[in-house]
């Protein structure tokens, strides 16, 4: 099972380092990841298996999302078949 | 992958455009919990619905987390139930308290299908059943009711739209301490669809099978933030651009409710992609209609553009889901509707005018608060003449009007929540009370006749 990773909000130093490390401390490995500046924010993509997280699906959310508020940005994390279902036919 | 611009569309869509999945509804019959005695039957619907319902709250937030859209509600719709009410006329009441708790006791957000089918004609026990609603409505939380008083393939009961339009003075009556607030939970269709998610008017049709997912999805916002991107095109580009928007939401619901139908050991329905307004700013269908060009919605001009809408948001979805149905298209009701209430304080959105866009829309004339004086008669007549364009355009039509207690227009009523708030519109004083006195059938148009 695969997950999407969106991270949003100020640059600063550090944010994939932190990302990544509570990835890796949940055993979800990162597969593919991209980062640019859009429109004045920084925008980080990640795509992750979460196959074998150590976490139910309902709380990896939360915890992504607990983690944005502790670095101060939007973290989302969202099952991939959310985007396929919109922008794949 | 995906690339970076669809994801971010995608969560734009979510965070700044109020696109949400409105409902998970699941269709639930109840033929089969039909009794010799009112307990009975009552006890047997509320065990079929908390069971088979139980887990569709826990479901769908489960779902909304995973896939982070919202999901605004969980509700039930069941067998129409002046169909299960026959063998005890009178005691409606018991069945109507069994309902409410059920829907109480697995925590959705509303039940509908306290409905009666009498398009053609009405039996004694479904008299007796619709004289029942205005106390339903008046001492239940989460019941909605709804009458079928006319088909294309039938013509229009004036019978039942004479009765009707009393049950929604004496629901009125009997909630006049909320402003009438029982109206707001009943509906009055032509052609009613038997798959429709949305309330107040759903109910599980007799066509349909033993437990049904049908959901339905929102975001007139996305729709009006795609436009905002292209301010000179050209109105064939308008259409493609909300054919293109309407496709991808709709994508998400019959996403959601695969997966929620697979979770409640359900058999997946339909997915309903209607346009339904919400009274936030940003999330008004009225505001997608002035987007498309018009000074202000209700203008002229409004039921042109209203019709491009209504028919791309069903192109679009269509092609999105492998099962479309419910109601479809774009919903048009005042109070839930900040480009609609503006309009209709500024006195340019008119009853006459709102009539014309329903003949073009998905629905008809909702949520709309008139004045409390109002003569049933008067009530049955604005019903009739929408009851009439539903049956001669073959589309389902509807109307759910408030007449509210000792208001008139001028003032406000105000039901907060997803209903929001609405200036009393005015009505035409001239009477029609000798013409729905008649009573009888209004013949089906020829069309109808299709055999």
């Amino acid at each position: 099972m695969k997950a999407i990773i969106t991270v949003i909000g100020k640059d600063k130093s550090g944010i994939i380092a932190k990302v990544s490390t509570r990835l890796a401390e949940n055993d979800i490995n990162i597969e593919d990841i991209s980062q640019t500046i859009m429109q004045g924010f920084f925008t980080m993509v990640m795509l992750v298996d979460i196959s074998s997280n150590k976490l139910e699906f309902n709380a990896f959310v939360a915890d992504m999302k607990a983690l944005g508020e502790e670095i101060g940005v939007d973290i989302y994390a969202q099952h991939e078949d959310i985007f396929n279902s919109m922008h794949k036919i | 992958m995906i690339n970076n611009n669809e994801i971010l569309e995608t969560i734009n869509m979510v965070r700044d455009e109020h696109f949400d999945v409105r409902t998970i509804t699941m269709g639930i019959s109840l033929l089969s919990c039909i009794r010799d005695s009112a307990k009975a039957t009552a006890d047997a619907v509320y065990d079929t619905i908390c069971k088979r319902a139980q887990n569709i709250v826990k479901v769908g937030e489960e779902l909304s987390e995973m896939y982070g859209v919202p999901i605004v509600n969980k509700r039930i719709s069941i067998t129409p139930a002046a169909m299960l009410t026959a063998n005890f006329q009178g005691e409606e009441i018991i069945l109507a308290r069994a309902l409410d708790n059920a829907a109480k006791t697995v925590g959705v957000d509303f039940l509908g299908g306290y409905s009666a089918l009498v398009h053609k004609s009405m039996t004694e026990s479904e008299k007796s059943f619709i004289n029942s609603i205005p106390e339903v409505l008046a001492t239940t939380d989460k019941l909605c009711s709804s009458v079928n008083v006319g088909s294309t393939r039938s013509g229009i009961n004036l019978d039942a739209v004479k009765l009707v339009g009393e049950i929604i003075k004496k629901a009125a009556a009997l909630t006049a301490d909320r402003d009438g607030f029982g109206c707001a939970k009943f509906v009055v269709f032509c052609n009613a669809v038997e798959d429709n998610p949305f309330m107040a008017g759903a109910f599980h049709g007799i066509g349909e099978g033993d437990t049904v997912i049908n959901v339905g999805v929102s975001g007139p916002g996305v729709v009006h933030h795609a436009l905002k991107n292209i301010p000179n095109a050209d109105i064939t580009e308008v259409a493609d651009v909300i054919k293109k928007t309407a496709f991808k939401i709709t994508r998400v619901g019959q996403l959601i409710a695969k997966e929620a139908a697979k979770r409640l050991n359900a058999e997946f329905g339909i997915v309903d992609l209607s346009l339904a307004p919400t009274p936030v700013i940003g999330d008004s269908v009225g505001h997608v209609l002035e987007e498309m060009g018009l000074e202000t919605v209700g203008g002229h001009g409004t039921t042109a553009a209203l019709a491009i809408l209504n028919d791309a948001v069903k192109k679009g979805g269509t092609m999105a889901s492998a099962s479309v149905g419910g109601l479809s298209g774009a919903f048009i009701p005042v109070s839930e509707d900040i480009g609609m209430i503006e309009s209709a304080e500024a006195g340019i959105l008119t009853m006459s005018k709102l009539e014309a866009m329903t003949a073009v829309c998905s629905v008809g004339i909702d949520m709309v608060a008139v004045p409390g004086d109002t003569p049933a008669t008067t009530l049955s007549a604005l019903i009739a003449d929408e009851m009439a364009i539903g049956m001669v355009n073959s589309k389902t039509t509807a109307v759910r009007v408030i007449p509210v207690p000792g208001k008139t227009v001028g003032e406000y009523v105000e039901f907060g929540g997803l209903l929001g708030r609405a200036p009393i519109m005015p009505l035409v004083s001239s009477s029609a009370e000798k013409f729905i006195n008649r009573g009888g059938k209004i013949p089906a148009p020829i069309h109808g006749n299709k055999n």
